[in-house]
């Protein structure tokens, strides 16, 4: 690839969402406004072979814009045609007009993509498409599945936003509070996704954490001063300036007491602390704001021992009052552990239910019950927690400790 | 557009008419047709005997067959409907939600197929 079709491609990507929410205002149409610029890119790569235009977006927008009427003109018929291009003509192009890009289109397609009426699912793989510009095969590599399958959900998906109806808008500010959760949790699953995968080979030109990151920092920026919104963009930091330190060069989990922690990256931390301090400032606490500041204390501790856990205790104890996620009791659990309470700990692993096919919930009591040393039921925990895991890494980690706890 | 709320509820716990709790259920679902009607959003809808009354119909193997009861014994049976026009999903979201099943069963959206778009 010549070094001008490689930033003619970067260019496609930084303005693909925005562009892209634009012409959906524009057309009405998921797929049309895909296919117009589609037709528009390819242009693109012919017409700025000698120079790349001062502003693509415009440029972009006014080519798809014009490409998009012609699709329509060829491909409806001839009653439809007149209403749709109709549509269209209330913002008729002149020859040479470029036409102005709204950011706040794109803050539209985010909450479109991510509208309750569709499944999570699909959400996540229609934001990455629109909003970040990833191409269908990239997405289908994130996760796993069929390029076939991923179009086919994709396609899917559009279909029912048109059919039902979905509207394309930003919801007022007193429906923010039903609707931004779901928008999150998009995120959030898009970051936890690359964070899972970041151990081994993902193929993918942009990590899917620094994808997140780059949404939730979009989102920040069209939807400024939402106390949750900057509380997750600061907890994506927090765990990705420590992710190198997760797993050894082999791919081994290395817990968090023995991670080296002069490999963080430090200033990243501070700047995600800052931002945390931005959102608490807002009054407004969320689980994201509380998920973020126990990550912030286990990041800014200078070792497992003189980190504060009886306040990282304190803040899963208010998480609990957000979600009832089991697995936040049992963090909270491992967290009164470390203030020495284990007994106490064990005692509220015990009281979970419904975890019991976790196999960290048998890897927390196996390491608690070596503390207390109760070997016999140590091992059996160790040996639970291997025949559920099902990561090689994990399952490799795990044996150590088991071996370990025979030398004992 | 226009959307169906297809309305689901459990029957053994619906509350029997001439009941207090039955008469209440009643206003509720009178007033809320009453609101729809005003703001132009009512374009039909009909309450329906409970699925007992039911008698489905299926044409197999050369033959229709006739049996008693719904087309599926589910906890939840459609009780009635109502035809929304509404500007888009978050409207009929909207309207639906003030649907007084919401509350103890389920109500289902299902956009109209429009025959005379394109």
């Amino acid at each position: 690839m010549t070094a001008t079709r490689q930033a003619i491609e970067a260019v496609f990507r930084e303005e693909h969402g925005l562009v892209l929410a634009g012409l959906i205002r524009y057309t009405g149409d998921f797929q049309l406004a895909e296919d117009a610029l589609q037709d528009a890119c390819v242009a693109a790569l012919a017409s700025w072979e000698t120079s790349i235009p001062r502003n693509p977006a415009a440029w972009l927008t006014t080519a798809a814009r014009r490409k998009a009427i012609d699709r329509v003109r060829r491909d409806r018929n001839l009653d439809s045609k007149y209403e749709a291009i109709g549509y269209m003509g209330s913002t008729a192009l002149e020859p040479d007009e470029q036409v102005e890009v709204v950011e706040d289109d794109r803050l539209r397609l985010i909450f479109t993509c991510c509208h309750p009426a569709i499944g999570q699912e699909a959400s996540v793989a229609l934001t990455l498409r629109t909003v970040g510009g990833l191409s269908t095969p990239e997405i289908a590599r994130a996760f796993l599945v069929s390029e076939a399958t991923m179009a086919q959900r994709l396609v899917r998906v559009k279909r029912k936003i048109k059919t039902a109806g979905i509207p394309y808008r930003v919801p007022e500010p007193d429906e923010l509070a039903d609707r931004l959760p779901a928008v999150l949790a998009v995120i959030y699953l898009v970051f936890n996704e690359g964070y899972a995968a970041s151990a081994g080979e993902t193929h993918l030109r942009t990590p899917l954490t620094d994808e997140a990151i780059r949404l939730g920092t979009i989102l920040d920026h069209l939807l400024p001063d939402q106390p949750e919104v900057i509380g997750l963009v600061s907890l994506m930091e927090l765990h990705d300036a420590r992710a190198a330190t997760r797993v050894d060069a082999h791919g081994v989990p290395v817990l968090l007491p023995d991670q080296d922690r002069t490999k963080w990256d430090h200033d990243r931390i501070e700047a995600a602390v800052n931002r945390l301090d931005r959102a608490v400032a807002l009054n407004s606490p969320g689980s994201y704001q509380i998920q973020a500041a126990i990550a912030a204390l286990h990041a800014k501790a200078p070792d497992a021992e003189a980190t504060d856990w009886p306040q990282i205790a304190d803040l899963y104890r208010s998480l609990e009052r957000f979600t009832d996620s089991k697995v936040v009791r049992l963090n909270h659990a491992v967290a009164v552990a470390m203030t020495g309470d284990r007994s106490g700990a064990l005692a509220m692993i015990h009281a979970i239910d419904g975890l019991a096919g976790y196999p960290y919930l048998h890897a927390a009591r196996a390491a608690l019950l070596r503390d207390e040393s109760r070997i016999d039921e140590a091992r059996e925990a160790y040996e639970q927690a291997i025949g559920l895991t099902s990561g090689e890494p994990e399952r490799v980690f795990l044996e150590r400790k088991l071996e370990e706890l025979g030398r004992q | 557009m226009q959307y169906a709320a297809l309305i689901y509820t459990a029957e053994a716990m619906d509350p029997a008419p001439g009941t207090p709790e039955g008469d209440e259920i009643f206003q509720r679902y009178w007033k809320f047709t009453q609101d729809i009607t005003e703001s132009g959003v009512n374009k039909g809808g009909e309450a329906l005997h409970p699925s007992t009354a039911a008698t489905t119909l299926r044409f197999r193997d050369g033959s229709l067959q006739v049996t008693d009861g719904p087309f599926a014994e589910t906890k939840e049976q459609l009780g009635g409907f109502y035809l929304l026009e509404a500007r888009d999903l978050d409207h009929a979201i909207e309207v639906a939600s003030q649907i007084p099943a919401v509350e103890t069963g389920c109500v289902e959206l299902r956009p109209v197929w429009d025959f005379n778009a394109q």
